[in-house]
Parts: C-alpha cells; structure tokens; sequence
C-alpha cells in the first residue's frame, strides 16, 4: 500500500531512488507559484509614483510615453492654460490599466509649482510631508483593531526626479531636494528633454551628476546598501553605471522606415523615443516597469515604511529604537 | 549738361559738401565703433557658446564652471570681457558683460540687484564725464543692449523672467531670445513665441522695438526688416563646431537623429538675430544714448545733490561760492570807496579854497 502510495504521489517512474533526470520526488510544491500568480492576477497590481520637476520638463508626456496611455494629470483635466502655480499642489490621477490578463491601478503624483517660484526655499516640504502622510495613513490601518484585508496602498513607491539638461552640473535645488527625500522614498533621477544635448555632452553631463551625488552623499535607487545578493549587485552595478537616464518623452507617432513609432519630428531628423541609439527611455521602462518594479516596492515597504513605523512608534523613546538597532540618522531622515 | 551737375566737381555750383558723409564714414571708421553687450540668463543655457557662434571667438578661453555646492554660496557676479574684432578695416570694440550666479540659487529674490547696480553706474560714469571739464577721451561702457535668455523648456516666461525684464526695461534695451532652440519642434517654437510675446504684453514689458525700414530703402531691405520684425523672440542655436553634413562642412551640433545647422534659417533664428545685431547696433546705441541715458541723466539731475561722490566736483561747488562771497565783498568795498570820495568831496568843498600843501 505504501509503495503504492508514494508512486502514486510521486510520477509513474519507479524504481531509481535518486538522480535529477527522474521526477520521483516530485511533490508539487512549485505549483505554488502558479496559484500565487493567478492570486496576483485576480487581485491585481497597485503602483504609485510621483513626479518632480520644474514646470516645462516633459513630466506628464514621459508618463503618457511609459504607459503609453493618457495617464497625466494634464491629460485627465480640460485645462488648456499652463499657468505655474504660486505655491507647490500635490495632484493625484489613479487609472486602471491592464495588459495580458494583469490589471494595475497606477496613481501618478504630480507636483505643480515645484521649483518655479523665484524664492524656492523649503519647496521640498510640501513633497516630504505628502510622503510622510501617506506612509502615516497605511500605519494607521495596520495598527488598527479591525484590520481591512487587504490595506490601500498609497505609499508612494518610485519618486522620479526631472533634471533640467543644462549639460553641467547639478543645480543647488536638485542638490537639496535630492538629498533630503533619497532618504525618504527611491528616487530615480533623469534628465529631462534630453534631445537637447549631443552624445558627448550627455556623457560628460552623466559623470558629473553621478559625481555630484556621491559627493553630497545621496544614494538614489537601486541603492547600494539594499542590493541583496552578488546576482542583484551585478544588475544593480550596471544600472548604477547609466544612471540618470536621459531620456525623451513622446505621444505623438511618426513613420520611420515603413514602422510607426513614437518619436518628435524636426527639421533635422526624427528623433526615436524607444530608440536606445537616441535615448535611454527604453532603459528606464525597463527599469520601472519590466525588470524592477516590484523591488521598488519591496524597499518601499520593506525599509521606507519600516523605518517610518518604528521612528512613530518610538516617537518619544530613543532608546528603544537604539536597542532595536537602528541608527538615529535613519530616524531624523523623516524630519522635514 | 544737367545731369550729374552737382557730381562733377569741375560744374558750375558744386560747392562739395556732399562729400560730407564720406569724411565721417572715413573718420568712423578710423575711429573704430564700441559697443556692450550684456547677456543674462540662468547657468546651462547656451550663453557663452552663442555669443562666442555670434562673433567667432573664443571670449572665454579659460573658463571653469562651478560645480552645484559652489554655486549655493556665490552671488551673482559682474564679469566684462573685451575684444577687438576688425572686418575689413573697421574696428569694434566688443564688451562682452556676462553674470554668472543668474537664477542659479535657490532663492533668487536679489539676483537682479548687482545687474541693475552695474547697468546705473555706467549711466553715472557716463554722466560725470561728460559734465567734466576734460570730454576728449570719454569711454562709452554704456550697456547698449541686453540679450535675456529664456529656457526653451517652460511653457513661457517664468516669474523671474518677468521681474527682471520690468526691472531693466526702463535702463537698457532687452532682446529676449529663446536659448537651446533645438529642444523645439516647429510647432512647439511657433506656439512658445506666441506665449512669451502675449505674456511680455500682458505684463508691460517694453522690449527692444526694430525701428521699421525708412521708405526710401530699398524693398529688401524692407522686406528683410518685416521677416525680422516677424521672428521676435529669436529662438537660436549656438555651435562653433564644424560637423560634416551632406558633403560640405557647417557649423552645427551633430546628434544621432541628424545634424542642427547653426546657419541654416530652416533650422533656427541664429542668421537673423546676427542680422539685426549687426545691422542695428547703430541704433541701439542711439536709443541707449537718447531714450535711457537722458531718462537716467534727468532722473538723477532732478533728484540733485551732488554729481557724484568722487573727481573735482564738490571743489567746483565751493569755488563757485567762494566767487560768490568774493564779489559781494568788492561790492561792498566799491560802496565804501564810493562813499568815501563822496565825503572827501564834500569837505573839499567846505573848506573852500586854503592852501592844501
């Protein structure tokens, strides 16, 4: 009886006891995957990520170009006047997307105002306490008693910063933005419009950024410290090396060559948005949505929140948060 | 014969004076022009490159650009550059005025102050020269033009843009120009334009007006004129690297998807905005000279007070009262000799007729 048990739990092959060519122990455990798949599917995919840049950047056209839908703020609202707002707003548009079966509700943040008034001091406060209130908002219903089964999440994921392509340096502005929310929330800076700048002045205006930000000590995503084993370093290495990608928004489409593709058309050549000879949009779709997506949310979750959470819970108590191995630097990250 | 009668030196009645132009213009050009050019503008705009494609040099030959934790503690900075360029034996001193540390700070509340600060003390060099005693040698370092970059990128004007342009338009002559105009497709430009002029009107702002063509030109240059007139704000492209394109060798940026030609008209305002430069710095220097000087000179006249706080002035000022005080006091000595001689008189009269020994 048993051996016919274990042949039936196991595959019709019997005898050798050992070796991988033969499925004998199997049990099926992998098909476990399979159900959480179809879970994941049911339920669906949230993401949130926010926009910062100044006014003019290209932020709502990469949105559109990225999930090549209309899911800008300037998209979903009639308004055919761009006027700067004289202080920061914080807007946020939801949609449901789907593609092959998997559904996402993607919420892009956006950030009018930031960085166009003439005195722009302090403009990150806004941004951070919007962060921080999100994150409050998801520790609320988990400490509740009569917990929702599945929590809202409206942390905010992935923060992608716009930087101008003035083909030097940083500006002091993205300098103090950048430093105080890395700490907060991943930031994946990129350069914005980057058809105004030749290949060498791109390169050259990389290594300066990537210069920069190791000076000031900001660590943007994918962070060093949070890379999990030699394999993910090794990817993570590569992306490091490219950041910030310069990229090209575009929801306009051109035929080039017998194809129809996204792309701004001059004068003087048609510039291809998911041509990674002209820009490095492609790497970044890559990056957010095909390859790393849900490590972004991972670390969102995981380290962000965290240290959110035990920064409130040990709000007067230091102590314990030092007993608890964390040190204060993370603690006063969420201080504004 | 009547034709040419006044051309001929040899006829009857020609006295030679239309010979006068050619004296100046022989006399202009030994003296060589002068003129200053301020550009402002936000870092990374294309500044020094665009001046450098406008006059084929290389004005900043030594230059270092700071990184961004420099840039939190500098203020905005004066920096003059001069060159002398000759063209077929006529001579322009070119100044070149940039300011470094324009809009780059976070707050950029008082960026403008040491830029109007500049502008107003060459009005007041100026000024106090040309009220010495010595006007031989005067040096014109009047701002004749400012050329204000804005970033291609907004929608518009930013409200830096805004402020500035109403705080100098009184002071010197602004030309906005629409900087990196290879960020734009054509539609985007034409739309941009048509955004900056509506807004500079919606805000007062009296930028530099192309004088129209006089009637007795001739129709191309009329017609020239109207395209320039036309193409205000000048949305413009700098290089002054030569790239091979289509078998001949131009100025341009070379990018993956194509070649930007600096000199093609098709591809950016650059030929036009070097046309008007050169064909009107001849009146820009004159509506300096005549609409913001003298608004400068009668502001600051009517406000009194000393001309200004060095050179000989203030002695001038006491030897003028001195003067004063001087020939009161010889009247008043003219009075007494007067009276005197009266009184003499009158006693030589009285004591009639004895023997004055």
């Amino acid at each position: 009886m048993i051996g016919h048990t274990s042949v039936a739990v196991g595959g019709l092959y019997g005898e050798k006891a050992s070796g991988p060519t033969v499925d004998f122990s199997y049990v099926g455990i992998d098909a476990i995957l399979e159900q959480m798949r179809r879970k994941a599917m049911k339920q669906g995919f949230e993401l949130n990520i926010m926009v910062v840049g100044q006014s003019g950047l290209g932020k709502s056209t990469l949105m559109n170009t990225l999930f090549k839908s209309k899911v800008s703020r300037k998209s979903v609202l009639a308004t055919s006047q761009e006027k700067i707002p004289k202080t920061i707003e914080i807007k946020s548009i939801s949609h449901d997307i789907e593609e092959k079966g998997v559904r996402m509700k993607l919420t892009v943040i956006d950030t009018p105002g930031f960085g166009d008034q003439i005195n722009n001091e302090n403009c990150w406060q806004p941004i951070m306490k919007f962060i921080n209130d999100q994150y409050e908002a998801y520790l609320q219903e988990e400490i509740n008693i009569n917990r929702k089964k599945r929590i809202p999440d409206s942390r905010v994921h992935c923060c992608i910063y716009f930087i101008p392509p003035t083909g030097h340096c940083l500006r002091p502005l993205d300098v103090e933005f950048m430093r105080r929310l890395s700490k907060v929330v991943n930031i994946v800076p990129v350069i914005a419009k980057a058809d105004t700048l030749t290949l060498e002045e791109r390169d050259f205006f990389k290594k300066k950024i990537r210069e920069e930000l190791r000076a000031n000590g900001i660590d943007v995503y994918p962070q060093k410290e949070f890379d999990e084993d030699a394999e993910d370093r090794m990817i993570n290495e590569k992306i490091r090396e490219m950041i910030p990608f310069a990229v090209v928004g575009s929801d306009q489409e051109y035929q080039v060559n017998g194809r129809r593709l996204l792309g701004r058309k001059t004068k003087w050549g048609t510039i291809e948005v998911e041509n990674i000879a002209h820009c490095e949009f492609a790497y970044l779709r890559d990056l957010l949505i095909r390859t790393h997506m849900q490590n972004i949310k991972d670390i969102t979750s995981s380290i962000h929140y965290e240290m959110y959470r035990v920064r409130r819970l040990n709000e007067n108590n230091t102590v314990v948060a030092h007993a608890n191995g964390i040190p204060e630097h993370h603690l006063a990250a969420h201080e504004m | 014969m009547k034709q040419g009668q006044f051309t001929n030196p040899e006829t009857p009645g020609y006295v030679g004076f239309a010979n006068l132009p050619n004296q100046v213009h022989r006399k202009s050009v030994k003296k060589g022009f002068e003129f200053t050019l301020m550009v402002v503008g936000e870092s990374g705009l294309g500044k020094s490159t665009l001046i450098n494609s406008l006059f084929l040099t290389d004005l900043y030959p030594e230059r270092v650009i700071p990184g961004a934790a420099e840039k939190i503690e500098r203020t905005v900075q004066i920096e003059a550059s001069t060159v002398e360029i000759e063209e077929r034996g006529v001579k322009l001193r070119l100044t070149v005025v940039d300011t470094p540390g324009y809009g780059d700070a976070i707050n950029s509340q008082d960026c403008f102050s040491t830029i109007i600060a500049y502008i107003d003390d060459q009005f007041e060099r100026y000024l106090h020269d040309e009220s010495g005693l010595n006007r031989r040698h005067i040096v014109d370092n009047r701002v004749h033009c400012c050329f204000y970059f804005i970033s291609p990128l907004g929608h518009g004007l930013k409200p830096l843009d805004v402020q500035f342009m109403k705080a100098i338009h009184n002071k010197v002559n602004v030309v906005p120009v629409i900087a990196k105009a290879d960020t734009l497709t054509l539609r985007e430009r034409e739309r941009l334009k048509r955004r900056i002029l509506d807004e500079i009107d919606e805000h007062g702002i009296k930028i530099y007006h192309l004088p129209d063509a006089e009637s007795d030109e001739d129709e191309d240059f009329k017609e020239q004129t109207r395209i320039l007139k036309a193409s205000i704000p000048f949305a413009v492209v700098g290089s002054n690297q030569q790239i091979e394109a289509k078998g001949k060798k131009v100025r341009g940026r070379l990018y993956p998807w194509g070649v930007v030609e600096v000199e093609n008209p098709e591809h950016n305002d650059f030929l036009k905005l070097r046309t008007m430069l050169i064909t009107h710095m001849q009146d820009l220097q004159e509506v300096t000279q005549d609409l913001h000087y003298e608004n400068f000179r009668s502001d600051r006249l009517k406000r009194g007070g000393r001309l200004s706080s060095h050179g000989p002035e203030p002695e001038e000022m006491d030897k003028d009262m001195i003067l004063q005080e001087k020939e009161a006091e010889l009247r008043r000595m003219q009075e007494m000799i007067a009276k005197m001689q009266a009184q003499m008189q009158k006693q030589g009269d009285g004591e009639g007729d004895g023997p004055h020994v």
